[in-house]
Formats: C-alpha cells, sequence, structure tokens
C-alpha cells in the first residue's frame, strides 16, 4: 500500500515521459561506437596486458590495437574485422601475439570483404563468446556462493568504503570491515582515473585519495573477500567503478572478476567529469548491458545533484535523473532488482523540518522504484568537521534509512570531510548503524504518515515538480537540457566534453560480435 | 597588559582548557592502539594519557575493535598552560571566501566573468591536479572552480604545449592561467614552469595572465624562481586557488609570500565527498 498515496496515473505519466526523453538519446548510442566500447569488445575477445616497453609508460594492449586499427581502417566498421582478418592473415598464434606485432608496426590492418569478413567475423565472434561464457561463469559462481553462504541477514544492507591507494592495505582494511559487519565493500578509486583513457595494468600501491582499479586490484581483492566470507558464513560484495572514460572495459573486467556491484550513472560522468555527453550514453548502454549479462547491481550517482545544487529546491532532479536512470538501464536489459538507484541525505539540518523532508524523498524514491535496491547514501556537504553532531547526523540518517525501508546503506562517516576513515570511525559508525537497525529496523511497518500530511503533501509535490521538469526535458530535448545545466547546476553542451574524439558514428557494414551477443543473450 | 589573573577579560594571556571550572584543565580524547583489549591495555591508555600531560588521567570507556585492536575514551587536566603572548600565526594573506562571497567578489570588481584557463603542460598526462581544482566535483570536499557561477573555467587538459596554452590564454583573455604538474622526473616541473612563465612574458609582457601552478613536488615559496604569481602545494583546495584569484584580481596587485604561507588547513582529503561514492 503506497505510504505517499502517489496517484498511480501521475507515477505511469512520469515513466512514460522519461522514456520518450530517453529514446533520441538511446537512438544515438546505438548509432555510434566508441574506442571505449571497441577495446572492451577485445578484452572479451581476450587481449589483456599491456606494452610496457611504450615511452608513455604501460599502454594496454587494447589501446594500441584501437589505435592502430582506427589509423589504418577507421573504426566505424568496428575493429573485430580488422583485427581477426589481420589474426590470421599474419598466421599468428593469439591476440597478445597480435598486440606485439601491432607495437612493432608489422601489422597493417584492413577491413576484410567477402568470404574473409565471413571468415573474420566467425572468428570474432568464437573468441568473444569465449569471454561471454567467462562472465556467465562469473555470474554462475556468485549465485552458488551465495546460495552456500547466504546474504546479508537483514536489509539495508551495510556498504563500506575503503580506499588507502594501496591494493594490500585495502585487502587488510576490507576484510576488518567485513568482519565488522559489512555486506558490500566498495573500493573506491584513485581520483581522476575516470578521466584516464585507458584502464591501467596490474597490482597499484600509489593511488590519490583512492586505489586504481584495474583487473588484478579485482581479482585480488575478490579472492580476499571470498576468503572472509567463507569464514564470516555470508557472501560480501564487492563494489567498483564502471564510470569514466573507459566505462565498457571496467564493466567487462568486473564482469569477468566476479564484481556485484558498479557505479554506473547515465550522467555523471557527462556533469562531473565533463566527458563529452555522447561518449557516455554509448559507453554506458554498452557497460551496462555487460553489468546485466553479469548480474552486476549498477548504482547511480544521484546523490553528486545535492552536494551541487540545494537539496530542497532540486528534489526533483534526483526523482528525474532516477527514472532517467531506470529507463536507460531497462533498455540495456536490467531487471528491476539490479538497479541500485542513488539518492542521499543532504538537506542542510538547519533547514526547519529537515528529517521530515529526508522522509518525504526517501519514501518518494522507495515507493517510485518498489523492487529497485535502492542505495542511501550519507551526510557529507553538511559535515563540518564537529564529528559529535556528525555522529548525530549519521543517526537520523541511518534511522530515516530503516524507516523508508532502504536496500542498501552507505554508511556515514563522523570523520567526513576530516580525514580518511580510521579503524575507530569505522567501528564506531557501525556501532550507530547496529544501533538503530537494533532499536528500529522494524519501525518501517508502524510508519504510516498522515494522509495530507506534511511528509505526504511533500513527496506528491515533488514528484509533481519531476513531471514538470520531464515534460519539459522530452519537449527541448535531454541533450538541451544537460546542455542547460539542469543537474547539478552543470552546463554540458553535447559536442564538448573529454572523449569527443573517441566517438565515432556506425557505418552501415558495422560488427560487433560483443554487442550482438549482448542484445540477444547468445553464448557462442 | 593584565596578569594571569585576571579570570574575566579577554585579554588574558595564560589559559587552560575549560571543564567545568576555571584552571580544570580538563581536555577529552579518544584514540585506537594497536593491542588486545583488556586490563593492560587500559593501563596502556592511562599511561599514554600520562605522557601527554594528563594527570589525572581517567580512562572512562574502552572497547575491542576486533581480536587486535582495542578503543578509549580518556579524560583528564592537562598540566600544560597556553601562553597567548607567545602564539604565532601566520595568516593567509588573502581571505578564505566562500563561493558566494567570491561570486559576487568578482561581479563587483570585475563587472565580468573571471577567465581561468588550465591545464598539464609538458608530458605530464596526469590531469588528477587540475581536475580536482577545476571540475565541479572538486576535492576534498570542495567544489571546482567550475562551480563557481562568475568563473568561467577552461580545461584545456594534459600534455597541452606551451605555445598553445598562451595561443589560448591570449585567446580566452584570460585573467588567470592554471596549471599543474603531478608526475615529475629530475625537476621537470621547474624547467616546464620556467619555460612556461618565460613564453607568457616574452609574449604578452606586463599584460600576461596571473600564473599560478601547483602540484605535490611544488615548494610555495619557489614563486619568483619559477617566474609565477602563486604556487600551490599538496593539498590545495579548490576555495582556496578561487579565494586567492579573487584577492589578487580585485587588489590588482600581484600578491606575493614574503613568508612561508601556512595555510590554515583544517581538512584533509577525504573519502566520500572528494569522490563518487
Amino acid at each position: 500500500m503506497s505510504r505517499l498515496d502517489l496517484d498511480p496515473a501521475v507515477v505511469a505519466t512520469a515513466r512514460a515521459l522519461a522514456a520518450r526523453a530517453a529514446e533520441p538519446v538511446i537512438a544515438l548510442a546505438t548509432a555510434h561506437t566508441t574506442v571505449a566500447v571497441e577495446r572492451a569488445t577485445l578484452r572479451l575477445a581476450g587481449i589483456t596486458g599491456a606494452d610496457s616497453a611504450h615511452r608513455a609508460g604501460d599502454v594496454p594492449w587494447v589501446n594500441r590495437v584501437v589505435d592502430t586499427v582506427r589509423e589504418h581502417c577507421g573504426l566505424e566498421h568496428g575493429a573485430a574485422l580488422p583485427v581477426f582478418h589481420a589474426l590470421r592473415e599474419h598466421d599468428l598464434g593469439s591476440l597478445t601475439e597480435l598486440a606485439e606485432a601491432t607495437a612493432a608496426g608489422q601489422i597493417h590492418y584492413t577491413l576484410p570483404t567477402g568470404a574473409a569478413r565471413a571468415r573474420a567475423a566467425k572468428a570474432a565472434r568464437g573468441a568473444i563468446g569465449k569471454g561471454l561464457r567467462a562472465v556467465d561463469r562469473s555470474r554462475a559462481q556468485r549465485a552458488k556462493l551465495v546460495a552456500r553462504l547466504g546474504d546479508p541477514p537483514r536489509r539495508p544492507w551495510i556498504y563500506l568504503i575503503v580506499a588507502t591507494g594501496d591494493i594490500d592495505e585495502d585487502v587488510v582494511q576490507a576484510a576488518n570491515a567485513a568482519r565488522a559487519g559489512a555486506d558490500v565493500i566498495a573500493v573506491i578509486r584513485s581520483t581522476g582515473q575516470s578521466l584516464l583513457d585507458y584502464v591501467p595494468e596490474g597490482a597499484t600501491h600509489i593511488g590519490f585519495a583512492g586505489t586504481y582499479a584495474t583487473q588484478e586490484n579485482f581479482r585480488i581483492m575478490r579472492a580476499a573477500l571470498d576468503e572472509v566470507s567463507a569464514e564470516l558464513g555470508r557472501y560480501v560484495r564487492l563494489t567498483n567503478y564502471a564510470s569514466g572514460l573507459c566505462m565498457p572495459e571496467i564493466a567487462v573486467l568486473g564482469g569477468l572478476q566476479r564484481l556485484d556491484m558498479m557505479l554506473n550513472d547515465s550522467m555523471y560522468g557527462i556533469l562531473f567529469r565533463d566527458i563529452n555527453p555522447i561518449r557516455t550514453f554509448v559507453d554506458q548502454r554498452f557497460s551496462r548491458q555487460v553489468h546485466a549479462r553479469a548480474g552486476i547491481i549498477i548504482n547511480t550517482g544521484e546523490d553528486n545533484y545535492l552536494t551541487t545544487d540545494d537539496a530542497v529546491d532540486a528534489a526533483h532532479t534526483v526523482t528525474v535523473s532516477q527514472l532517467l536512470n531506470e529507463r536507460f538501464a531497462h533498455e540495456a536489459g536490467l531487471p528491476d532488482e539490479l538497479l541500485g538507484l542513488g539518492h542521499a541525505f543532504e538537506i542542510n539540518p538547519d533547514v526547519p523540518d529537515s528529517f521530515r523532508l529526508e522522509l518525504a524523498h526517501a519514501l518518494l524514491a522507495r515507493e517510485l522504484f518498489p523492487d529497485a535496491p535502492l542505495k542511501w547514501m550519507p551526510p557529507t556537504k553538511h559535515m563540518t568537521g564537529n564529528v559529535f553532531r556528525g555522529y548525530l547526523l549519521d543517526g537520523l540518517f541511518n534511522l530515516a534509512g530503516v524507516l523508508t525501508g532502504q536496500s542498501i546503506l552507505l554508511v556515514g562517516m563522523m570523520t567526513e570531510a576530516v580525514v580518511t576513515p580510521w579503524l575507530s570511525d569505522r567501528d564506531l559508525a557501525l556501532d550507530n548503524v547496529r544501533y538503530i537497525l537494533n532499536a528500529a529496523g522494524n519501525l518501517s511497518e508502524d510508519f504510516h504518515p498522515a494522509k495530507d500530511g506534511f511528509i505526504v503533501k511533500r513527496g506528491n509535490q515533488v514528484l509533481g515538480e519531476a513531471v514538470d521538469l520531464l515534460e519539459r526535458i522530452v519537449s527541448g530535448g535531454l541533450l538541451n537540457a544537460i546542455a542547460g545545466g539542469t543537474f547539478g547546476l552543470m552546463k554540458r553542451p553535447p559536442e564538448g566534453g573529454k572523449g569527443a574524439d573517441g566517438v565515432v558514428v556506425k557505418a552501415d557494414d558495422y560488427l560487433n560480435p560483443a554487442a550482438e551477443m549482448l542484445e540477444t543473450g547468445a553464448t557462442a | 597588559m593584565t596578569g594571569e589573573d585576571d579570570k574575566t577579560g579577554q585579554d588574558k594571556r595564560y589559559v587552560r582548557p575549560y571543564g567545568d571550572a576555571t584552571g580544570d584543565g580538563m581536555v577529552q580524547l579518544s584514540f585506537t592502539l594497536p593491542i588486545p583489549h583488556g586490563p593492560r591495555a587500559d593501563g596502556a591508555a592511562q599511561q599514554l594519557a600520562n605522557k601527554m600531560g594528563m594527570d589525572p588521567a581517567l580512562v572512562v570507556h574502552s572497547h575491542p575493535i576486533g581480536k587486535d585492536f582495542s578503543f578509549y575514551v580518556v579524560y583528564g587536566s592537562v598540566s600544560h598552560i597556553v601562553d597567548l603572548d607567545a602564539v604565532r600565526v601566520v595568516e593567509r594573506e588573502y581571505p578564505l571566501l566562500t563561493p558566494a562571497e567570491i561570486n559576487a567578489t568578482v561581479k563587483k570588481s570585475l563587472r565580468r566573468k573571471l577567465v581561468v584557463v588550465g591545464g598539464c603542460i609538458g608530458t605530464d598526462a596526469h590531469t588528477v591536479g587540475i581536475d580536482a581544482i577545476l571540475n565541479i566535483k572538486g576535492f576534498a570536499g570542495e567544489k571546482g572552480l567550475e562551480y563557481y557561477r562568475e568563473l568561467r573555467v577552461v580545461n584545456l587538459g594534459a600534455q597541452v604545449g606551451v605555445p598553445d596554452l598562451v595561443k589560448r590564454a591570449r585567446a580566452e583573455k584570460a585573467d588567470a592561467v592554471l596549471v599543474s604538474q603531478v608526475v615529475t622526473q629530475r625537476d621537470a616541473h621547474v624547467q616546464n614552469t620556467q619555460e612556461m612563465s618565460a613564453a607568457f612574458r616574452e609574449a604578452m609582457g606586463e599584460a600576461r595572465p596571473m600564473l599560478v601552478v601547483g602540484g605535490p613536488r611544488f615548494d610555495p615559496l619557489m614563486a619568483d624562481e619559477l617566474g609565477v604569481d602563486r604556487v600551490f602545494g599538496r593539498g590545495t583546495t579548490p576555495g582556496e586557488v578561487a579565494s586567492y584569484l579573487v584577492h589578487a584580481i580585485s587588489t590588482r596587485t600581484v600578491t606575493k609570500p614574503t613568508t612561508r604561507v601556512t595555510t590554515k588547513k583544517t581538512r584533509s582529503s577525504t573519502t566520500k565527498a572528494g569522490a563518487a561514492r
């Protein structure tokens, strides 16, 4: 039963408008490919490793190959055909050998035609199918482990961040956090990784306020958490970030290394990292198709709007973004149970009735997306360094989370904005969560805001404002809305931003077996 | 100047912390020790507090954190006395302003947007520094310069050639040019910066924009040597840079720190606010 008494007709209108707003963007996403999509495809086909002899430092082989293919015959036909044609033409044993030969300048890529094209397409499909089956196996393995060890005993799942910069240190912190009660561990990335147009290689030990996302780091952390999961008798999930210029590749690596959740927002990179909008939407669609295949829960980043814009005035932009994220995700094949739509407790605590407003907003998200594992994010903007007040604020955040039935709770730290969390900060924060869950975990069943009361009115008001904004977006176009500063106050024109030169219009004969197999669910 | 006996005036000279009585010296302290919880660990906590000058020190609470760590809350009286006359504060030569104040100052003093052109020069592909300052996402819980309504930010990204930087700065009529250098070898960051400042002097003379460089390897005292107006070191936040820019622009004199500027940092990097979560 709806606690906000939302009008089903208005909710349906909101969804229909979101679908219409998304439609031209989806058309754009399917009409283009990007260097990152092609690299992700080759990663599925089995290219790993990096060219360590390059003067710019380690350059991943996929970058060398895709850049060279683009130079020789363009990417508008996809990288798969020229690559697998060259593999056969030069009679090389593996894609790694091909990459090495490419770096040595021995390969001239051409687009095969006729029988050669059919042969290359078949070989590409075979290799990529193998990669996708590895992703499928990871998914099956997760299901097996969850069945054996079990999910967390209650909702919300407790989500904790580690961020030391050194994967070995992260492993220690993550294991301790899991033992202390964390159900989900997120390894935050090094600042600025989202703007690297390549995925770093290997185990890394130096990062800026976070640890680089690499395939090897993913593997190390997942293996460590598997050990802790067995020790604790519950499956501890792992989160990383499929955002930025390498969204599709990181999605593939996450799928291969059995990550369980990935940050993946439809507009975050555009708005907050100034990444080209078209690049983002193309990359996002492919990466979400990979997540759908891998059974990875996406986490969207609506919390960010509230840290830049006013959390009360801009509340409806969160709802709009959630609806758009939902639409884009559904279109890419993600079911509701994999949609970790985000929102946050960021209203200025000095605003009268701030807690009631938070409850209204949180409840609105809950009621609009009843089957989505919503991610509830703690205060950051109004954490001042007064750790005592911060601890209370986090307590109320936790209470709002349980009252409104949130699914994933990112644990707030009283030392937010002071230091990266200390061992004791995490311990105290978890104690806060445990106390609230224990004392009020089931209060949700008694929580029925008064009909026509403040909370109900506010929830409906925000939904109404979201519908109005969606109408404007539909009439003016989503790309124009983004260009005009609708979300998070950022203005991002479609032709601007980083990574724009990595976007390519697909030719009629574009071929990407990975994209096809992700659309159809084929395994071979 | 009244002496240490003054208990009421603002001009007292010697002070001690205040719990619930003047001169009681009471403070609270919390910390973690890397040893298992127990009577011995409580004793260790007490000893630490004593060594820190708390006497008597009361361990009012302790609990284990896992098998190997334990947490303590200690209350006690410190023996130390602060002599206010001996307090030396090195002030930043510009006030730290909020984004709203910065926007208002620009509006008032320039009556147009303040134009900032930024990038990484040389072979440095690490835009971490410049992006932390310019991107709206920002750093340490502060929004980047893009967030400021009255600033127009042009981020040229990585590996920008010095001639391109000069050309672009001129074309955009830049008020300030921000350059970051993160990864450097054999003082490449110093040479790159000197090359850049020389190019601006040659091309634009006195009409050159303000030049600001930043990076973890820079010493804030090097501005003269580098030929730039200001150098920011590790941990600089967007708000500090923005505050400096409006200060320097609105006073129309290029301010150089004469002594080492200890920016009164109360915050260091933060986990969630600084990155996606």
